[in-house]
C-alpha cells in the first residue's frame, strides 16, 4: 500500500468541538428568549431578528471578500452578533438602523480589529450603543406586549404618552427623580419573569434568560461566575441604594446581559479572579448608571466600560505554573 | 489522600487491546539499531560492519557521565553502519544487523551478582534500561538522586493514561509478582522506606490483582487514581498519590519522590535474575487502521513495517502512524523506522480517528485554560510565540509546559498549541544560548 502520511505535532486527537459547535450552542441558548419576543410583540420582531442576522452575516460575507481574506461566516459568530443586536433594542427599531447597526458591529467593531477573537468590544453592544447615540428617540420607543392587559396599560400611560411608553426602569427612574412620588405603578414580578413588560426583544422574558443560561453553563459553554456575581453585586448595591433588588434584577437588559454579554469570550478575561472582578463591576456599574445616571439603564454601557478594563485584568492575573507556590516557601524557608 | 490535579481531559480510552495477551513477534529479517534511545549522550557503535553479533552482544558504549549502553536484541551479522534519520527529524549513527534466525545467546548471562549499592546501580546501567514509559531516561542515573535531595518515596506509575496503550497493563496482568519482587529490589537499592503503585480507575482488576498479592508486601502500597488525562504525567502524578507539588523546572527529587513505570520495574527484576540486558520490549499495536491490533513483543530495532506485517497489515488506509500515545506520541513519516527502547506503543490511526481540522482563529474560550494541568494560559503563549514574542512568553511561564496536549485536544479553534510552545521553548533556548556566549565574549 502506498502510505499517504501525515506528519504533523502530538497530540493527535481532538474532541469534537469547534468555533462553530460552540456559536450554535450560544444561538441555541438564546432561542428561547428570541421565541419569547415574537410571541410578546409580535412579526415585527421576527422580522427585526431576521434583518440584523442577514447585515451581521453579509456584511462580514463582503468584508472578507473585499480585503480577500478567507471566509469566516462559517463560524456562525455573526450570527450571534446579528441575533443579539435584534434581541437588544426595541421592536419598533426601523429596519435600516437595524442595517446600519449590523454593519457597525460587523465592520467597525469586529473586523477593522482583526476579526472573530480580536475586537475589544462586545459587537453588538457597541452598535447599540452607537444606534443609542445616534438616533436616541427611535432608540427608545417602545411597544406594548401582546399579553399586556388593558389595566397594566392604563396604569402606565398615566405617567407617559403612548407613542413612547415606559420600561420598567424608566418608570424606577422617574420614581427616583420625583423623589419616590408619582402615581406609576412598577409591574410584577411575575410579569417581569414572563417578559409581560415593555422593552426589548430579547430582554424582557426573565424565565427564557435564565433557561438559556442554564443551558450554556451545562455545555460548559459559559461558566457560572459572571452571571452570578454580575446578578449578585447588582442586587446587592441596589439594596444598599434602596432600590428594590429584585425588580432590578428582572427588569431592563440585566439578564441577558449577565448571561449573553458579558460571558462574550473575547471581552470577558481568562481566568476566574479576573472574571470575578469583572462581573462585580459590571453590577456595581450597571446599578451606578440606573440610579445616578440620565439613562434609565446602565447595564449595556456597564458591560462596554468593563470590556475596556479586561486586558488590564487579564495581565493583571497571570497565573502561578503549577507547583510554583511551594517554591516560594522553601525559599523563604531558607 | 488522593489529591486531583486541576485541568486536564478524558478523551475517549480506546483501550482495544486490553483483552489480549502477549505474543512474541518472530525475528524479523533485520533490525536497525540507533545508537541514541535515550537521554543523555549517544552511543559510539563498538562493532564493525562483518562482526557477527548475539543476542545481548554490546554493541553501543559511551564514556561520557549520563548515557546508556545498546545491546544487539538479535544473532547476525552487522551489514553496515551508517547514520539514519530517525523519527525526531536528527540523523543518528545507526547499527543495521542481518539476522541469522538462531537468536543465540551471548555467553556469560546469569543472575546477577552484586553486593554494594554501587554495584548494584552498576549493573542496572550495564543493563542498558532506560524508562520504559515514553522519555527513555536513563533509569541508572534516575536511582542516583544529588546528594542533597535524598528519595524517601518510590512512585510506581501505572497509571497509563494515554489512549490505546494497554502495554504497562499487560505487565500487570501477566507479571504482577515480577512487578512487587521489582519494587522490593528499589526499594532495597535505593534504601526507601515505602511505595506507592498508582494505577487509573479503568484498570479495576489491574489493582485488584496487585492488591490480592499486597499481604506479602506490606511497603507497598496500590492506589486506585481518577481516570484522567494526564495523571501519568510525573509531576501529576507526584501530587496525586502524596500531594506533593514538584516546584517548575525541577526534577521530582526535589520532593524526595522517585517514579519508575511499571515495566521498569519489571525489568529490573527480571534482569537481576538472569542478566539478559535489555534487548526485547511489549508494544501495543493499535489503532483503527491495524488488521489484527494486539500487545507484542518486539526486538529492539525491529522496523515498523515488519511489525505492522505481523498483525496483519491495514484494514483501512491509516493518515498517521504514532509512535507512542495519541496525546504525546510522535507521528512517523518512514516504515522504515526502528522500534526503540521507550516505544511503548505503535498507532495506526484512520483518518476518522486523527484531528483534520484547520486551524482558525482563537476566540478566547479559554478551555485550553481550563484543561491545562500546569495551571498556563495556554492562548495568551500561543498568541505571543506565532508572532515571535518568545521572551514575553515566557513570561507566561511557556517553559513550564510539559507538552501534554490537552489544550490543543479540547481547542474549539484547533490551534497548533502544543506545536507552537515547543517552538517557542527550542527558540527561547536559542536566545539564552546566545546570551550566555555574549556575556562570555564580553567577559
Amino acid at each position: 500500500m502506498d502510505l499517504r502520511l501525515i506528519g504533523s505535532s502530538s497530540p493527535h486527537i481532538k474532541d469534537k468541538v469547534t468555533t462553530s459547535r460552540v456559536m450554535l450552542d450560544v444561538i441555541i441558548a438564546l432561542l428561547p428568549a428570541a421565541l419569547m419576543g415574537v410571541i410578546l410583540f409580535g412579526w415585527r420582531a421576527l422580522v427585526n431578528i431576521a434583518i440584523s442576522i442577514a447585515a451581521c452575516v453579509l456584511g462580514e460575507y463582503i468584508w472578507n471578500r473585499a480585503v480577500k481574506k478567507p471566509q469566516t461566516i462559517h463560524d456562525c459568530s455573526a450570527i450571534v452578533t446579528g441575533l443579539l443586536l435584534a434581541m437588544t433594542v426595541s421592536p419598533r427599531t426601523p429596519f435600516w438602523m437595524l442595517i446600519i447597526g449590523g454593519l457597525f458591529a460587523i465592520i467597525i467593531v469586529k473586523q477593522l480589529f482583526g476579526g472573530i477573537g480580536m475586537n475589544f468590544l462586545n459587537p453588538a453592544l457597541a452598535a447599540r450603543a452607537m444606534m443609542m447615540a445616534s438616533w436616541p428617540a427611535q432608540m427608545t420607543a417602545w411597544q406594548a406586549p401582546n399579553w399586556m392587559s388593558a389595566m397594566s396599560t392604563e396604569g402606565l400611560t398615566v405617567a407617559v404618552d403612548s407613542v413612547s411608553s415606559a420600561t420598567p426602569l424608566a418608570l424606577q427612574s422617574l420614581i427616583i427623580s420625583n423623589g419616590g412620588v408619582t402615581s406609576a405603578q412598577l409591574p410584577s414580578y411575575k410579569d417581569l419573569f414572563l417578559g409581560n413588560v415593555m422593552g426589548s426583544i430579547g430582554e424582557t422574558c426573565a424565565l427564557a434568560l435564565l433557561i438559556g443560561g442554564i443551558y450554556l453553563i451545562i455545555r460548559k459553554i459559559i461558566s457560572w461566575e459572571i452571571p452570578v456575581l454580575f446578578a449578585v453585586s447588582s442586587m446587592v448595591l441596589s439594596l444598599a441604594l434602596g432600590l428594590d433588588p429584585l425588580f432590578n434584577l428582572l427588569s431592563g437588559g440585566l439578564m441577558i446581559g449577565a448571561i449573553f454579554m458579558a460571558t462574550d469570550y473575547t471581552t470577558s478575561p481568562m481566568t476566574f479572579k479576573a472574571r470575578c472582578i469583572y462581573a462585580i463591576g459590571c453590577g456595581l456599574l450597571t446599578v451606578v448608571i440606573r440610579y445616578f445616571g440620565g439613562y434609565p439603564e446602565g447595564v449595556s454601557y456597564a458591560i462596554l466600560l468593563m470590556n475596556l478594563v479586561v486586558p488590564l485584568l487579564d495581565k493583571a492575573f497571570i497565573p502561578k505554573s503549577f507547583g510554583t507556590l511551594i517554591e516560594k516557601k522553601g525559599e523563604a524557608a531558607k | 489522600m488522593i489529591n486531583h490535579f486541576k485541568g486536564g481531559i478524558h478523551p475517549p480510552e480506546s483501550k482495544l487491546t486490553a483483552g489480549l495477551p502477549t505474543i512474541d513477534m518472530p525475528v524479523p529479517k533485520q533490525v536497525v539499531i540507533p545508537m541514541s534511545q535515550h537521554i543523555g549522550a549517544p552511543c559510539e557503535p563498538v562493532v564493525k560492519k562483518g562482526d557477527h553479533v548475539k543476542v545481548g552482544t554490546l554493541i553501543g558504549d559511551s564514556s561520557a557521565r549520563v548515557t546508556c549502553p545498546i545491546y544487539s536484541s538479535v544473532s547476525g551479522t552487522v551489514k553496515a553502519i551508517q547514520p539514519i534519520l530517525t523519527a525526531a527529524g536528527t540523523e543518528m549513527t545507526s547499527i543495521v544487523i542481518e539476522t541469522d534466525g538462531e537468536q543465540t545467546l551471548e555467553e556469560g548471562f546469569g543472575p546477577v551478582e552484586a553486593e554494594t549499592k554501587e554495584e548494584k546501580l552498576e549493573a542496572i546501567k550495564r543493563s542498558g534500561l532506560v524508562g520504559l514509559g515514553g522519555a527513555g531516561f536513563p533509569t541508572w542515573f534516575k536511582l542516583t538522586p544529588p546528594p542533597n535531595e535524598p528519595f524517601d518515596i518510590l512512585l510506581i506509575n501505572g497509571a497509563e493514561c494515554e489512549p490505546y496503550i494497554t502495554s504497562d497493563y499487560r505487565e500487570m496482568k501477566e507479571n504482577p509478582r515480577m512487578i512487587m519482587e521489582g519494587i522490593m529490589r528499589v526499594l532495597d537499592i535505593t534504601g526507601i522506606e515505602k511505595a506507592l503503585i498508582g494505577i487509573e480507575d479503568n484498570k479495576r482488576d489491574a489493582i485488584e490483582d496487585l492488591i490480592a498479592l499486597d499481604p506479602a508486601y506490606d511497603r507497598i502500597k496500590v492506589i486506585s487514581l481518577k481516570t484522567r488525562y494526564p495523571q501519568g504525567a510525573e509531576k501529576q502524578l507526584i501530587y496525586a498519590l502524596t500531594g506533593r507539588k514538584v516546584p517548575p523546572g525541577k526534577l521530582p527529587s526535589s520532593v524526595g519522590c522517585l517514579v519508575l513505570s511499571i515495566s521498569t520495574v519489571s525489568f529490573i527484576e527480571s534482569y537481576f535474575r538472569t542478566g539478559i540486558p535489555l534487548v526485547k520490549r511489549r508494544i501495543t499495536v493499535s489503532g483503527g487502521a491495524v488488521a489484527n491490533p494486539g500487545n507484542i513483543r518486539v526486538c529492539i530495532g525491529t522496523s515498523l513495517q515488519d511489525v505492522f506485517d505481523f498483525c496483519g497489515g491495514f484494514k483501512e488506509e491509516p493518515r498517521k502512524i504514532i509512535m507512542g500515545g495519541p496525546m504525546m506520541g510522535v507521528a512517523q513519516f518512514s516504515m522504515q523506522n526502528s522500534i526503540l527502547k521507550q516505544t511503548n506503543a505503535l498507532l495506526a490511526l484512520t483518518e476518522d480517528e486523527i484531528n483534520t481540522q484547520k486551524e482558525s482563529p482563537c476566540i478566547r474560550c479559554g478551555r485550553c485554560v481550563n484543561a491545562c494541568p500546569m495551571n498556563l494560559l495556554p492562548l495568551q503563549m500561543n498568541a505571543l510565540i506565532v508572532k515571535g514574542r518568545f521572551e514575553a512568553a515566557e513570561k507566561y511561564h511557556v517553559r513550564d509546559c510539559i507538552e501534554c496536549g490537552c489544550c490543543s485536544y479540547v481547542c474549539p479553534a484547533s490551534r497548533h498549541l502544543v506545536q507552537s510552545f515547543r517552538y517557542g521553548k527550542a527558540e527561547l533556548a536559542l536566545i539564552a544560548k546566545a546570551k550566555q556566549a555574549a556575556a562570555k565574549g564580553g567577559a
